[in-house]
């Protein structure tokens, strides 16, 4: 069997290069040492070498040390608003299928709402109106990212309840909570998780526009919008390394990111599961 | 113990009805075919007497009581097409498992074990239909409505689905409404047939 | 003239379990012919391979699937770009489902979106008279047609696209008796203006009323290819013994079934695929896959046939 024809294998091999690549960035970014990016003014602006393979900025810090911290702090942040903004979906998706019309149109009421207001823009006013910070912009995902995945949730939850299997059920006798955790559960976690994943370099890259902003993380964190944001002032005098490479690891995180869920669903999504070679 | 039906009624909506007082009995033991034009309300009729749809008027008895929601329905439908009915999620064991079938019902409905690992993506419409009909056979059914239950299905899998229903019907007197457009089939299998018009 | 033909047809689907990925094979080196004004059924049971046969003339099989054999219309190679353009001109689907119908779209545009040639609005008036569809039901969307409805909806969608070949593919559930038969009719008067119709179906009843030639599947193969008069008494004149056991399995003839079931496509057996459940079976069945051969006017796939 020739693996570079099997999409199966090729998605895991895509899914196990891109979880070794972010924990990578983990590991680095909470072992490299942090005497890397004290001040060295002695060799500041160093263009990439082999000692510094991302170069050094005006204050002679270690940009590779930068940037995998950063980026690790980037990473915890969005995947705790991430995981508070699924928890937002699942809840809201089952409160409005499951407990009748009032909830569900309370739930589909501000659905709407949340999702016409540009997401960038809420995410500032509820980052900026928590004074900024960590607790901010995790506050600002987890209350920005789940209109989308709770609209989902509530239509998979309100098509089984009513599927003809489900009904079968209830007649022979199985109660309630048994059609929950057998029927409805196992169908939307797969969605969950999913979305969870899809929705992960979202909040990453709202993280760090609202840092670049000046509205996130504070400027003596080694974030990868703060990185950035600063980057850019030292562009024009032909300090491209600033921004480069974090921008590309940011690219490629949430790139990895995107794959794994991307083939994730597509393992657990049956009409695609066996699409052509 | 008798399935009675008392003047059901029932319309989608404000939609003009689609029947009007209609009386039904079954016995157990017996097995009446209903026949009626498409639009008749047949598949209606039969959601009503299972409980799935409530009537806009009159109402369903089971020996003389009105029926109760709560735990295994007496009275258990198997709907036309498999694929609808089962969960996409489960493997055919699962299946079986939530109805608490007894073997003797899957080997006369010729279930074999290799399929019990599958999905139901993964089966025929004739092997799906058999498992409906295996779980709709717990020990607790008495009555069975089958509404189109072979229409998708070749002449050999629907002799094999109804000789084992009909087995099952002698040993435990069960009562049986076969819904279904070939006059043939009706003619083979029901004591007497009811009619519904438009 | 055969106006269709299909030569040793083989469909197998690339299928994935856990991370291996699994050939099988749906239709095995099947073969059928259709004459310029008849009709040719397909029976057999479902997972026999009849609706994926339709696929693969129309060129709409799932992509995971790969074709191998001949198929011709008009004596010429139907390549994918080909069937592409034929399909709703020259070829023409009346679908199993009545879930193909678009949604939002009311019922008469449907079908005026499929006249190729003619005025679209008089045809379309036209056929629904001829299928006893009320003018209002021009205005109609999918949800509100009942299940009869909206299969004469199909059925006359495939007769205004003026195609020489009708694929009709279980045509007839759900559709009251009279309505079956006039379908059927209007089936047979297509066929006698010298057209094709293969018309795919589990109903051996339906299939005998205007059929000229029924083919019998089983397992994704042809086992018989036999003209309905065959089709009679006992089954005596069917040549292959699957074909008189669904013969003697309906309500009208006996009633009995035989036991076992078709096997799965994964695990087809690698000679004769109904061996397991045959009384004639002997080694040699099981020895080689069983060539068509010409019986008695008709074709069989056995080698104990008679």
């Amino acid at each position: 069997m020739n693996v570079l024809k099997n999409k199966r294998l090729r998605a895991l091999g895509m899914t196990i290069f891109s979880i070794l690549f972010l924990g990578g960035v983990v590991i680095l970014g909470l072992t490299l040492d942090k005497g890397n990016i004290v001040t060295h003014l002695e060799i500041r602006n160093a263009p990439p070498t082999l000692e510094h393979l991302f170069g050094t900025d005006w204050l002679g810090r270690d940009m590779f040390t930068r940037t995998m911290m950063g980026l690790t702090l980037s990473m915890g942040v969005g995947l705790l608003g991430a995981f508070c903004s699924t928890m937002i979906a699942a809840v809201l998706g089952m409160v409005a299928a499951t407990m009748g019309k009032v909830a569900d149109a309370v739930v589909s009421w501000s659905t709407d709402l949340f999702l016409s207001v540009p997401h960038l823009v809420m995410l500032l006013l509820i980052s900026f109106s928590l004074g900024g910070g960590a607790k901010g912009i995790i506050a600002g995902t987890a209350l920005t990212h789940w209109p989308s995945l709770a609209r989902i949730i509530r239509a998979e939850i309100m098509a089984i309840r009513s599927a003809d299997y489900v009904q079968v059920s209830r007649r022979l006798g199985k109660p309630g909570w048994w059609i929950a955790m057998n029927h409805i559960f196992p169908h939307i976690l797969p969605q969950l998780a999913v979305g969870f994943l899809l929705m992960f370099p979202h909040a990453i890259l709202h993280e760090a526009s609202v840092t670049f902003l000046g509205l996130g993380l504070s400027p003596h964190q080694p974030a990868i919008g703060i990185i950035l944001s600063e980057s850019m002032k030292y562009l024009s005098s032909g300090l491209w390394w600033l921004a480069f490479f974090p921008g590309l690891c940011l690219l490629f995180a949430v790139r990895a990111f995107a794959a794994i869920g991307g083939n994730l669903r597509q393992f657990i999504r049956p009409s695609s599961a066996h699409d052509a070679r | 113990m008798q399935l009675e039906a008392k003047k059901l009624s029932y319309r989608y909506g404000c939609y003009p009805w689609l029947f009007r007082e209609v009386d039904f009995t079954l016995s157990p033991g017996e097995v009446v075919g209903l026949l009626g034009p498409s639009g008749s309300g047949k598949t209606t009729l039969c959601r009503i007497l299972a409980g799935y749809v409530k009537p806009a008027e009159g109402r369903v008895l089971l020996g003389g009581k009105p029926i109760t929601r709560k735990g295994y329905q007496p009275v258990q439908l198997v709907f036309q097409h498999p694929e609808k009915a089962l969960n996409p999620r489960w493997r055919m064991r699962k299946v079986l498992k939530e109805a608490e079938v007894e073997d003797s019902i899957l080997e006369a409905l010729g279930i074999q074990s290799e399929w019990l690992s599958h999905f139901p993506g993964e089966l025929s419409g004739g092997e799906l239909q058999r498992f409906c009909v295996a779980r709709a056979l717990g020990k607790g059914t008495r009555f069975l409505i089958a509404d189109e239950m072979t229409t998708m299905l070749d002449a050999i899998t629907q002799a094999q689905i109804w000789n084992a229903v009909l087995n099952a019907q002698k040993q435990r007197e069960m009562g049986i409404v076969v819904v279904s457009h070939e006059e043939k089939l009706v003619a083979r299998l029901c004591d007497r047939v009811m009619r519904l018009s438009r | 003239m055969a106006i269709l033909e299909v030569e040793n047809l083989s469909v197998s689907f690339n299928q994935y379990k856990m991370f291996r990925s699994v050939k099988s094979k749906v239709i095995s080196s099947l073969s059928i012919a259709v004459d310029e004004g008849e009709i040719v059924a397909v029976v057999g049971a479902s997972g026999s391979g009849k609706s994926l046969l339709a696929q693969a003339i129309l060129g709409i099989l799932p992509p995971n699937a790969t074709i191998d054999g001949i198929m011709l219309f008009r004596g010429e190679t139907l390549t994918l770009a080909r069937q592409k353009a034929l399909r709703g001109r020259e070829i023409a689907i009346i679908p199993q489902s009545v879930n193909s119908l678009d949604p939002l779209m009311r019922a008469g545009s449907h079908v005026r979106t499929s006249v190729t040639a003619g005025n679209a609005s008089d045809l379309q008036k036209e056929v629904f008279k001829r299928y006893h569809l009320e003018e209002k039901v021009e205005k109609l969307y999918p949800f509100q047609l009942s299940g009869g409805m909206a299969r004469r909806v199909l059925l006359a969608s495939a007769m205004v696209s003026g195609a020489k070949v009708i694929i009709a593919d279980e045509p007839t559930p759900g559709l009251d008796e009279q309505y079956v038969a006039e379908a059927l009719q209007h089936l047979r008067e297509f066929a006698d203006n010298g057209c094709g119709v293969l018309l795919i179906t589990h109903d051996i009843g339906a299939a005998l009323k205007i059929a000229d030639k029924i083919a019998v599947f089983y397992a994704g193969t042809t086992v018989e290819i036999a003209s309905i008069e065959n089709f009679r008494g006992d089954g005596e004149d069917l040549r292959h013994p699957f074909s008189k056991a669904l013969w003697r399995a309906l309500p009208e003839n006996g009633f009995e079934p035989i036991p076992g079931s078709q096997p799965q496509p994964d695990k087809l057996p690698s000679g004769c695929l109904f061996a397991a459940r045959c009384k004639k079976a002997a080694a040699a069945c099981s020895a080689a896959f069983p060539e068509m051969r010409e019986l008695r006017n008709g074709r069989v796939r056995c080698i104990h046939a008679t």
